[in-house]
């Protein structure tokens, strides 16, 4: 029998995914933030020079963060670090794994660095989290090697309306496929500008083939289970946390209401005296082109 | 036969999933009094730190040790298996496991998500290789006496069983295949 290791399969990729179900991915800038979420309960943290809340009022191009601060946050906590790169931006992509980074988010977030295409990320050894705003660009992202799904939203706003939509929207055009007879998969397919068997895959299962978290948005740890009772996996929660007044208690509660989603007397009791919530942005006052979800083709 | 799975965070969907279809009755476990009744607890892989996290502030450290002495059986996959150990080597000083089972279990022993892999094992008692998934994983470093070594992986253990605890250190849920569940209901829980 060949006991050699294989790493980088796609089953390890995706399994990791499961194993971050139910919980709360919270982006930090600093390994003290870091070690405050890894104490608070969050399954992984997100690295990063800014939150996004940061990046939109700095205007300008957003790129992959130092590595300084990755390596420093990578070292400073035993959960999963997740790190963000550009669209398109495989060398970023290859820096951070060479950093140790145990999931890339090719994401909207930054500026992106190609306008036609996404990064080949079969080529990689550590799995990638991609944005989808609905069905068929989750499936080219599924396409293109992503091994898990966060629904866009509009990051950096602390307004959930949109990562509603982009929930809303995936479940719905899944129950459309699902529903679909098997010769309307291929015009499915056309239609939702996806491949044809991963198109398949969702009419027989009736979901996606990869876990799906919710993102961009979410402030409050109603948010959090609202997303959760609407059907996704586990919740990314950006500026949400550190642009809040008590970022400890935050933190702690939007852990547990994701755990507790469908218990309202558990979201009640964590959402007392949390202090101030981010300030929050409406998304028509947001310029067209100011706006992340847009990013990705 | 009633058989719960501990659904704080991580992947307890997948085993319950495993589980119903071996025709036990199962139940997702979110609170404390969820584990009135239990034949057995399935602690599934997440993030420890987040599981013990939200197990301490809903009690249910003594809830299942309270079980246990009662003849609740446990199996731990990966963050559950480092949970029911007696001692955790690189444990974060305010990590406690539940003690439940005399092994030392050695966090995120491999590496990082780039050195998590797959690997056949041979895995006592249930014939063919069965296929390893292994996930930032443990590895149990030592074993206590009684406690039997049903499979290692370069050799290392990964598996092992005793009284009415077992502990894998890789993902059966995750493979499709069923036999590590058997095994628990038919050789640990049903076995007295």
């Amino acid at each position: 029998m060949n006991e050699n290791p294989t790493t980088g399969t796609l089953r390890v990729k995706t399994g990791l995914a499961e194993m971050l179900k139910g919980g709360v991915i919270m982006d930090v800038v600093t390994p003290e933030q870091a070690k405050i979420a890894e104490d608070a309960g969050a399954v992984a943290v997100m690295s990063l020079e800014r939150v996004p809340a940061d990046i939109r009022a700095a205007g300008g191009v957003a790129r992959m963060a130092d590595p300084t601060i990755v390596e420093a946050i990578v070292g400073s906590v035993s959960i999963p670090v997740m790190a963000k790169c550009r669209i398109g931006h495989f060398v970023e992509a290859q820096v951070l794994q060479s950093l140790g980074v145990d999931y890339l988010d090719e994401s909207e977030v930054l500026t992106p660095a190609d306008e036609e295409y996404h990064i080949d990320k079969w080529d990689f050894t550590v799995p990638f989290v991609c944005g989808a705003r609905n069905l068929g660009e989750a499936l080219r992202r599924i396409g293109e090697g992503a091994a898990m799904i966060r629904t866009k939203g509009e990051p950096g706003t602390g307004n959930v309306v949109e990562a509603v939509r982009h929930m809303r929207t995936m479940l719905d055009e899944i129950a459309w496929v699902a529903g679909l007879r098997s010769e309307q998969l291929f015009g499915a397919a056309k239609d939702l500008q996806a491949p044809y068997e991963l198109v398949k895959w969702v009419h027989e299962h009736g979901t996606l083939p990869v876990v799906n978290f919710s993102a961009g948005g979410i402030a409050t740890p109603a948010d959090a289970a609202l997303m959760m009772q609407l059907g996704c996996d586990g919740v990314f929660v950006g500026s949400g946390i550190f642009k809040s007044g008590d970022p400890v208690k935050r933190a702690r509660a939007i852990v547990e209401a994701t755990t507790h989603y469908n218990d309202p007397d558990v979201i009640a009791r964590v959402s007392r005296d949390l202090g101030e919530a981010m300030v929050g942005i409406n998304i028509s006052d947001i310029p067209d082109a100011e706006r992340m979800q847009e990013r990705g083709w | 036969m009633r058989v719960g799975v501990l659904a704080l965070q991580g992947a307890f969907r997948e085993h319950i999933l495993v589980l119903e279809a071996l025709a036990s009755s199962t139940v997702a476990v979110r609170l404390p009094v969820q584990l009135e009744g239990l034949d057995g607890l399935v602690i599934p892989g997440g993030e420890s730190t987040a599981i013990a996290k939200l197990m301490r502030t809903y009690g249910f450290y003594e809830a299942i040790r309270d079980a246990c002495a009662q003849g609740m059986a446990v199996w731990g996959t990966c963050a559950g298996a480092i949970l029911m150990a007696r001692e955790i080597g690189d444990a974060r000083p305010d990590q406690e496991p539940l003690g439940l089972m005399d092994i030392v279990v050695q966090r995120n022993a491999y590496g990082r998500q780039v050195d998590s892999f797959e690997a056949p094992l041979h895995f006592a008692h249930i014939g063919e290789p069965f296929p390893g998934v292994f996930i930032r994983a443990p590895y149990i470093e030592r074993v206590g006496e009684g406690v039997e070594i049903l499979a290692r992986h370069d050799g290392r253990i990964v598996a092992a069983h005793g009284g009415r605890m077992l502990a894998t250190t890789f993902h059966p849920e995750l493979t499709g295949d069923p036999r590590v569940h058997r095994y628990f209901i038919e050789r640990v829980i049903a076995a007295q």
